[in-house]
């Protein structure tokens, strides 16, 4: 089991690895690597929150602001204050952990949609924040000039170096999560979705798990946030706004809740979706996101990957007897 | 080993405990009788310290627990069956059983152990260890929740009605079960509705009515107190049959 499941990761590594050779040898399709380096950003928020809505039971509608004050951080440090953008990535980063940490710890002892409720309140807080503090922020007409990322006298300067600096993160996010998930810590978190009274009976401390999920899927939205404002190298309100937010839930939920593989192709599918293959509906993407809401809730509750991994284990198991 | 101490707990706003106090000793099964809404899941969760009692007093050996968060309460020895069994339904029994044993996670031998041992006393989760605890029949999850429970080698077991909902053959597997745990020195508070059976083989036993303590003594003299057999077993009360 252990075998295969590294099988699996390292198939995925050496795909993600030839992927932009394959496709930036063909014309028409080589800005798909600017599009996926897109996806890997979304795939550490939407991973985050797979762990604190798919695995903890706990929704969150926040995980756009979370990403926006990461993204601001690194923005408002390197601009006005000419923080080295790793120092501001970090900090950025234990920032947004101790604002999850102060929202959490109150709002975490609601439930279901309040504390959608709360999250999304939050969320909204934080955006009008964004817009309203020209002074740092540059409100709606944004924050321009952030430089790119860089350690010392590394910096990430082609589109390549980005995509494959983005998705070494991802990998690397994507073993922790898998590992987490699997360990003591991921069984209370299932624990506490299944029944949080039982969790707490069997001496799980159930808010302190709660709140320090919540603060690590904050975390690698801030990480996220960071890398999209160094990668776009310009930032605005509406890019962190509630629909954001919403988006992200969509992914989670279409790749399949309860599956960290799933965030990722959730991700990555909705993004291409989006970017590329429904732009001419751009007006109604929303409308299309309904109806693909729909479609999952309705048919496959459980999300696409684990959906299609079972029905290869079928096929398997009825080919073999 | 228990001692509960006048305690009053607020329920929803609703006065649920009005200066309840029962002790446990060690070795004993000791049974909560009441009818519905008389305040015994309110006393059970004011112990476990679901509920923190607005006044009075709650003593574990040498520890006043009253204060504490249920997972210290867990980690001194005490472990609740809860009502209604409360699986976690979406996890496989072994997982079930492994998270009884949350407090030694870190002890992975002991967990295993204690996962065998449990599996011998309850052979049929043996049987079913893969499948999700959700598609276990009720008697089956009464077991894995009992089973779950003694993960943590409690010195006080706490049983929140497990009679509920199951057949009488089921029922009478159960209550031969706490005997035997019993008898093997666990002590055990026993949370039920279905009063013959569990002071029929409880040491002592109180019946709690709207949140007070009205009547206490061994299990035999509650089974023959008239005011208990009317009340809860249902005997010495033809005329009202006839009227």
């Amino acid at each position: 089991m252990k075998g295969k499941s590294n099988f699996v990761l390292l198939i995925f590594a050496i795909a993600i690895a030839i992927f932009p050779v394959v496709v930036g040898s063909v014309q028409s399709i080589s800005h798909y690597v600017d599009v996926m380096v897109f996806a890997g950003i979304f795939a550490l928020v939407s991973m985050g929150l797979s762990l604190l809505m798919g695995y903890a039971g706990q929704i969150s509608l926040a995980q756009a602001a979370f990403m926006g004050i990461g993204a601001y951080a690194s923005g408002i440090l390197t601009t006005h204050f000419g923080w080295p953008s790793s120092v501001a990535l970090v900090c950025g980063m234990i920032l947004t952990g101790a604002v999850a940490y102060v929202i959490g710890v109150p709002s975490l002892k609601l439930k279901g949609h309040y504390l959608a409720m709360a999250t999304l309140g939050f969320g909204m807080i934080v955006h009008i924040v964004f817009n309203e503090e020209v002074n740092l922020t540059g409100g709606p007409s944004g924050l321009v000039g952030i430089e790119t990322l860089g350690l010392g006298n590394l910096r990430l300067e082609s589109l390549y170096a980005w995509y494959y600096f983005v998705w070494a993160c991802v990998v690397v996010f994507l073993i922790f999560c898998l590992n987490l998930v699997k360990s003591r810590i991921g069984r209370a978190f299932l624990a506490i979705h299944a029944d949080e009274r039982a969790a707490e009976a069997m001496g799980v401390s159930v808010s302190a798990y709660k709140v320090k999920v919540f603060v690590l899927s904050a975390m690698m939205a801030s990480l996220a946030g960071s890398l999209y404002a160094h990668y776009v190298e310009f930032i605005n309100p509406s890019s962190f706004n509630l629909m954001w937010s919403i988006r992200f839930v969509l992914m989670v939920m279409v790749g399949g809740l309860q599956s960290l593989w799933g965030a990722v192709f959730g991700t990555i599918f909705l993004t291409f979706l989006s970017n590329e293959w429904l732009q001419v509906f751009s007006e109604f993407e929303m409308l299309i996101y309904g109806v693909i809401l729909l479609i999952i809730a309705l048919f496959i509750p459980r999300g696409l990957v684990p959906a299609i991994v079972e029905t290869i284990r079928r096929r398997k198991f009825a080919a073999k007897s | 080993m228990l001692t509960v101490k006048t305690v009053h707990t607020y329920y929803d706003g609703i006065h649920a405990l009005k200066g309840v106090s029962i002790h446990v000793s060690e070795g004993e099964i000791v049974t909560l009788v009441g009818a519905n809404g008389a305040g015994k899941t309110t006393l059970v969760h004011t112990i476990c310290g679901f509920l923190k009692p607005a006044k009075g007093s709650i003593k574990f050996n040498e520890h006043q627990i009253h204060l504490m968060p249920p997972e210290k309460i867990v980690s001194l020895g005490i472990a609740l069956v809860p009502e209604g069994r409360q699986m976690f339904s979406t996890l496989s029994v072994e997982v079930n059983l492994e998270m009884g044993a949350f407090l030694y996670r870190h002890d992975r031998e002991y967990i295993q152990q204690m996962k065998e041992k449990l599996f011998d006393r309850f052979p049929v989760l043996r049987k079913r260890k893969q499948q999700l605890a959700g598609t276990l029949s009720g008697g089956e999850q009464q077991m894995l929740a009992i089973a779950r429970a003694l993960m943590s080698r409690p010195r006080l077991l706490i049983l929140d009605e497990p009679s509920m909902g199951l057949a009488p053959l089921i029922v009478a597997e159960i209550f031969k079960i706490l005997q035997g745990l019993r008898n093997e020195g666990t002590t055990i508070l026993l949370i039920e509705q279905n009063a013959r059976a569990a002071l029929k083989i409880a040491d002592r036993g109180y019946v709690l009515e709207t949140g007070k303590v009205v009547l206490e003594g061994t299990g035999e003299y509650l089974l023959g107190h008239t005011e208990v057999q009317r009340a809860y077993l249902g005997r010495g009360t033809p005329h009202i049959w006839e009227a």
